[in-house]
């Protein structure tokens, strides 16, 4: 097991590395010269840009650059933001606790209402519940978020006046005002991740209650409720745990339209901002992170098999 | 029983949520973006010089009819051509609790021409030196004479910042600004919040009500609207087609004002290969596409007719205005027959470089439309806007439309953009004779004269040359919640704190 634990860390390492790379090397695709972009209204001075250029080391080879930002970040230093001359780390773990509470804010919602509902549609099969749980579903993953929001805030912000229509107050500082200023965005994040739960949740389901095991354990005469949830739902689960892992750290790696309205300074919005500001530093600070999250999470997901499927433990 | 505890959580939150108790003075604003660095000499961003409105004083204020005004200075008066010499305020405090004097001015000049990477450099390039005179008077030497200089103190090349502080903060001097302004900084979350308090020792503390100010980006407009709407901010900046919304809701005000800019469309006439398109070589076809153009017409379908037409750089509020130089009317059959004679098949293909925002593309559209009666084929090539400017720079472009926030000084309208030298003339103008007048402009300081030397350049650069054509000048509206008082709209569309009100 230790073992085992060992050599999945040992796999981070190489696939952050190639992930240096090509964070690196996408951005020199990305058009505009940063300097030009840093300077916007006031690029008229081809001195001060001159510059600009030798301050950030843009005027030097592209694996000058990448050695000497990855040196820094081996040492911890992810850099300073080129616009607003922040420390890269700093924002970071500014906006780490707001998207990890919104994310996990929206996972919850989006697990009380997907899986319970997953469930009945499968055990309904073809009933009206099962159809209107699959309308809204559908209706839920093709709905855009920025859409949902804005009716949201005009809603009970505007209309009556219920919810801050957006902004941020750590859970830290007033539980109260935190939980009223995410509360909209995590629902409007939930619904997309209940909808996608709830299919697949639906579909686990209809395969397991399809194998002969449960027509076993009903042929022994267990209650119904019993081969559902202990039998059927504990394999049917497997997918779905992949599924929510993924989905989860979806949702940490900020969500951008749904910050972007309700303007939660997470994530999503710092990265995105970063990106249009070509504040590459912050780009790739954010990107490093969220790779790592994600890595870690599917070490979760593969933990969590073990838990649910004993089988697995013996591999 | 799940659905029913939601219910009764949602509610209970509703309930505590509802109104949050409402802090006595504090003044919110919501922003377009979030602010780059708050360093008065590194800054570059329009919204930075929003906040900066309450956190720095400057020598010079404007008022709203553009005049400069004293503000940290008393006065100025050109000894000479190329000598300055500028009188200082008495008593005059910055955060840190430091006294103002000449050499606090003195660094702070030196500091903005001389600092790495300083975006004012281009805007006091032609200061030589300065030096202190005595406590309360500073004497500044030029290179050459250079009319808009005192103009140029009117923002943050004017904002005098505590040498104490900026000595020990160095290049961080941004994450902490200290300057002389009626607030003083006390927290900055990137992307959330900027928040100021009201200073005590401010020079003009009587005109100062407020005591807190927040800055708060907010880039969707809906959702800007929306938080003032629900009383979560007191002023925002709105866009024209919610007008209508804001005057309906008798709890709020809307102002309007000319900006100092413009919007135009720049063409690529010297430039690179792309210039070299019958569109890029002859005036006359570029006639032909301004002909074909109607001012009004766009703005009133997209801008629900705020705008305020033009066809130059410089708005109806500006002293150097050009009263009768006016948008031609639209004249389709002129321009067809201008394209008929300068012999080119129809229609002609042009390319249109748009920044990609909602309402500029549909801006285009209407262009589009237009321009294809007079026999145009006009291809939009919608960019975001941080490669559009850099496709302008390499001159990857054939006509770009583009706004220019606008300076007090006429020089900062025009020569940058026109003059053969122009850092930002993209579509790499030249004319002698346009050069020769746009440099005695610089230098001519009876305003008469400077009037006429710009009358004389748009007449060559524009009617004659078509370098490139101006549609309007953007409407600044701001909304405000009717419990704020005494705000008062400056063409520069900067919000200034003193003597707001909160009620």
């Amino acid at each position: 097991m230790a073992g085992w634990l060992l050599r999945r860390l040992g796999q981070i390492v190489p696939t952050l590395v190639i992930l240096s790379f090509m964070v690196f090397g996408l951005q020199q695709l990305m058009p505009g010269d940063p300097a030009i972009i840093l300077a916007g209204e006031e690029r008229g001075d081809p001195v001060v840009l001159q510059q600009i250029r030798e301050e950030l080391r843009l005027d030097r080879p592209i694996w000058d650059q990448y050695l000497f930002w990855i040196g820094n970040v081996l040492q911890g230093d992810f850099g300073w933001s080129w616009r607003i001359r922040m420390p890269v780390s700093d924002l970071i773990l500014e906006k780490l606790p707001v998207t990890a509470q919104l994310a996990t804010m929206a996972f919850l919602i989006g697990v009380v209402i997907g899986v319970p509902a997953g469930i009945l549609s499968a055990t309904r099969r073809d009933t009206p519940t099962d159809w209107a749980a699959n309308g809204v579903a559908l209706f839920g993953i093709s709905m855009p978020n920025f859409w949902l929001g804005i009716m949201m805030i005009l809603l009970f912000s505007v209309e009556l006046g219920w919810l801050p229509p957006s902004g941020y107050v750590p859970l830290w500082e007033d539980p109260v005002q935190s939980l009223a200023t995410t509360i909209m965005p995590a629902f409007v994040l939930g619904t997309g991740v209940a909808s996608v739960l709830m299919r697949h949740t639906r579909a686990a389901m209809l395969t397991a209650l399809s194998q002969d095991y449960v027509r076993t354990a009903r042929a022994k005469g267990l209650a119904e409720k019993v081969v559902v949830w202990k039998h059927a739902l504990r394999n049917a689960l497997i997918p779905v745990v992949t599924l929510g892992t993924i989905e989860f750290g979806r949702l940490l790696a900020g969500a951008v339209l749904t910050e972007q309205i309700f303007t939660i300074p997470g994530f999503g919005k710092l990265v995105v901002d970063a990106v249009f500001n070509r504040d590459y530093p912050v780009v790739q600070g954010v990107v490093l992170a969220t790779a790592l999250i994600f890595v870690l999470l599917s070490l979760v997901a593969d933990l969590l098999y073990m838990a649910i499927n004993p089988r697995l433990r013996q591999a | 029983m799940i659905r029913k505890s939601l219910a009764a959580a949602c509610i209970g939150l509703a309930a505590l949520a509802a109104s949050p108790p409402a802090e006595a003075q504090n003044f919110r604003i919501g922003l377009r973006e979030d602010p780059d660095i708050l360093d008065p000499t590194l800054a570059r961003t329009f919204v930075g010089r929003i906040v900066f409105a309450g956190l720095c004083d400057k020598l010079f204020e404007i008022n709203e009819r553009l005049e400069i005004v004293p503000q940290l200075a008393t006065g100025y008066r050109w000894d000479d051509p190329t000598t300055l010499t500028i009188t200082l305020r008495q008593g005059v405090r910055f955060h840190d609790g430091e006294p103002m004097t000449a050499e606090s001015v003195a660094y702070s000049l030196n500091r903005h021409l001389t600092m790495q990477g300083s975006f004012r450099r281009g805007e006091i390039g032609s200061m030589q030196s300065v030096e202190v005179v005595d406590p309360q008077t500073v004497r500044v030497k030029l290179r050459e004479p250079f009319a808009p200089f005192v103009s140029q103190l009117t923002d943050r090349a004017g904002m005098i910042v505590s040498p104490r502080a900026a000595e020990a903060a160095g290049r961080n001097f941004g994450n902490r600004p200290v300057c002389a302004g009626p607030m003083r900084f006390v927290e900055r979350v990137a992307q959330d919040r900027i928040v100021l308090e009201r200073f005590p020792e401010y020079w003009d503390a009587g005109r100062v009500h407020v005591q807190r100010v927040s800055y708060l980006p907010i880039p969707d407009g809906n959702v800007r609207l929306a938080n003032l709407q629900s009383g979560a901010l007191d002023l925002v900046e709105i866009e024209a087609n919610d007008v209508r919304t804001v005057q309906r809701n008798n709890r709020l005000r809307v102002t309007m004002t000319d900006e100092l800019g413009y919007q135009g469309i720049t063409f690529n006439i010297g430039n690179g290969a792309r210039a070299q398109t019958p569109f890029g070589q002859n005036p006359r076809i570029r006639e032909a596409f301004e002909l074909a153009i109607d001012r009004a017409a766009v703005n009133q379908v997209v801008f629900e007719g705020v705008h305020t037409l033009t066809a130059q750089p410089l708005p109806p509020a500006n002293p150097y205005h050009v009263r009768n130089f006016q948008p031609e009317p639209r004249n389709v059959a002129r321009a067809r027959q201008l394209l008929a004679e300068a012999g080119v098949r129809t229609p002609l293909p042009v390319e249109m470089t748009v920044p990609n925002n909602p309402d500029l593309r549909q801006a285009a559209e209407v262009i589009q439309a237009m321009v294809r009666e007079a026999g145009f084929d006009l291809r939009i090539n919608a960019m975001e806007f941080a490669s559009s400017l850099q496709a302008a720079v390499r001159g990857e472009f054939e006509t770009y439309l583009l706004a220019w926030s606008g300076r007090v000084d006429p020089d900062g309208n025009t020569w940058t953009f026109i003059h053969s030298q122009g850092p930002q003339n993209d579509g790499k103008y030249s004319n002698p004779e346009v050069d020769r007048l746009l440099n005695a402009a610089r230098v001519e300081t009876d305003a008469e004269k400077r009037r006429e030397l710009y009358a004389q350049v748009w007449t060559i650069a524009l009617r004659q040359d078509r370098h490139r054509m101006y549609l309007w000048h953007r409407k600044q509206i701001v909304a405000h919640s009717a419990r704020l008082q005494g705000f008062r709209p400056i063409p520069d569309g900067l919000i200034r704190i003193q003597d707001l009100r909160i009620q």
